[in-house]
């Protein structure tokens, strides 16, 4: 057991670490820490098209202005910082790399890469490294059955089942502060939702929530910090070890038992790999959804006409849904490079990362009209909020159905609200964007 | 009109049932498919609003 937790540990930091071919372009010895924003090495970006960075604090409260401004010029920007990456902003781009997976691997979806030079246990070899947090982070052939493991449990039919206990959730958490007349739409609210449904589906405590949520965003919002992300890590490895352990003594019908007893080709699926889809499971489900609902509040407290349209027609509800997702897309995933190929002009070499910013795609204007204004009843909106290809977001059914539902409730109990103007609001970003805060006063 | 999916091309984002249960169902594993021969005068509008929000273009009209 030991063993395992430590080759799972090393092949976590690994995950979240890069390249295929280990190099590092930038010194990590200065780190400091802004409004909870880990500060790059290098300073502000001067030249986004050579030099970009996604954790720079310009691109953390505005990306948009910054991809309207490159698009059009420079419409697969480069960086050196961390890693060499380069970032398709436009939506012909990002998805013809999402389907191209044979020039474009998952082995290593993480945006914030860590230190391999820091890591003491970087040249571990063991079995568990190679498996990484399937599907998310594989390829085909291991891509193939994991991700039709976990599908059923997220889809439509299963997503309907899961309803009444996320609308309760709501109703509860408003309960908690509509009276107040204010509340930190975020923390309070938002980030309360997806974390306990996702633990209830995992058959884990939800009374863990809070502890859930700091390891996803030690793992992912603040993996500049290489202790914070280990601490993510291994808070999430050394729990789900324990829960598989329980789980083997005494099954039950929930997904992590289900993982246990399955067998394909007639065997039972490696440990590594079901403490991988587990850990997935957790972190796919928890900051990204949180963000899209913080965001997509942020936006009707800031935009009264659709907030107040949005009460009036609640029928434009599942529209209104899929254009906030297209508009405020919380997600980017990373690609690596396989072998080096000019793509577009653009001298890509084996170990480089793509960035696919799925949130620039869905606002290149050459795919939506008037990409910069959210309309509700958008008629065409073939929005990549869940990614493009083999990989879209297997949790789509589910992130959708609790954004619309926490809007819902949100919207039946206080219809009216606006941002309060004494407070700041503070973004993440990197791998995925959204409010950490964002206090708002009820009418 | 006559509508279809093509299973290649279908990721599962189901977008197409969400916008017209009436004409397509999804699987456990998200694939969608047509469940209608022909799509009823009434539904036609549903069926192109499908084809228009396909984020993969899996969705296509046959025949009008």
């Amino acid at each position: 057991m030991l063993t395992t937790l430590r080759n799972s540990l090393v092949w976590f930091r690994r995950q979240s670490e890069d390249g295929l071919d280990g190099t590092h372009a930038e010194p990590s010895s200065v780190r400091s820490t802004v409004k909870g924003v880990p500060m790059t090495p290098t300073g502000p970006v001067t030249d986004w098209a050579t030099d970009f960075d996604v954790m720079d604090p310009h691109y953390l409260s505005d990306p948009f202005s910054i991809w309207d401004v490159l698009r059009p010029t420079c419409p697969i920007p480069h960086t050196n910082r961390r890693k060499s990456s380069w970032m398709p902003l436009r939506y012909d781009d990002v998805t013809a790399i999402a389907h191209d997976v044979e020039h474009f691997s998952s082995l290593k979806v993480a945006v914030i890469p860590g230190d391999e030079d820091q890591d003491p246990n970087a040249n571990f070899d063991g079995p568990n490294l190679e498996y990484g947090l399937p599907p998310i982070s594989s390829d085909p052939p291991l891509h193939t059955w994991t991700r039709r493991l976990l599908l059923p449990w997220f889809s439509h039919k299963r997503v309907e089942t899961y309803v009444p206990l996320t609308r309760d959730l709501c109703r509860t958490l408003l309960d908690g502060f509509a009276d107040k007349g204010c509340a930190d739409a975020a923390a309070d609210y938002a980030q309360q939702i997806p974390v306990r449904v996702i633990a209830h589906i995992l058959g884990v405590p939800a009374e863990l929530a809070d502890t859930f949520t700091g390891w996803v965003r030690d793992v992912l919002e603040f993996a500049d910090d290489a202790e914070r992300r280990q601490h993510g890590a291994e808070g999430l490895l050394n729990f789900f070890l324990k829960q598989l352990e329980e789980r083997r003594q005494r099954p039950g019908d929930d997904l992590l038992s289900e993982l246990l007893r399955t067998e394909v080709d007639g065997h039972r699926i490696d440990d590594g790999i079901v403490l991988g889809m587990a850990a997935l499971v957790l972190i796919a489900g928890v900051d990204t959804t949180w963000s899209a609902i913080g965001s997509s509040l942020w936006h009707l407290a800031t935009h009264p006409d659709d907030r107040r349209r949005l009460v009036r027609e609640p029928e434009l509800m599942p529209g209104a849904v899929e254009e906030l997702l297209r508009a405020y897309s919380p997600v980017t995933m990373a690609r690596v490079v396989t072998e080096d190929i000019d793509y577009a002009g653009c001298p890509m070499k084996k170990g480089d990362k793509v960035l696919m910013n799925f949130p620039a795609a869905n606002r290149d204007p050459a795919a939506f009209d008037h990409p910069e204004l959210v309309q509700l009843d958008r008629a065409q909106n073939r929005h990549v909020a869940f990614g493009s290809g083999i990989h879209r977001c297997a949790g789509s059914n589910l992130a959708r159905m609790e954004l619309q539902v926490a809007l819902e409730e949100w919207l039946g109990r206080i219809p009216e609200f606006s941002v309060a103007e004494d407070r700041e609001i503070t973004w993440a970003g990197g791998q995925v964007r959204g409010p950490r805060s964002l206090s708002v006063v009820f009418a | 009109m006559r509508i279809r999916v093509d299973p290649d091309r279908c990721q599962g984002h189901a977008r197409c049932y969400g916008l017209a249960p009436e004409l397509f169902e999804v699987d456990d594993y998200g694939q969608s498919t047509v469940i209608v021969d022909e799509v009823p005068t009434d539904l036609e509008e549903k069926a192109r609003l499908a084809v228009a929000n396909c984020p993969e273009f899996a969705v296509e009209i046959v025949s009008e």
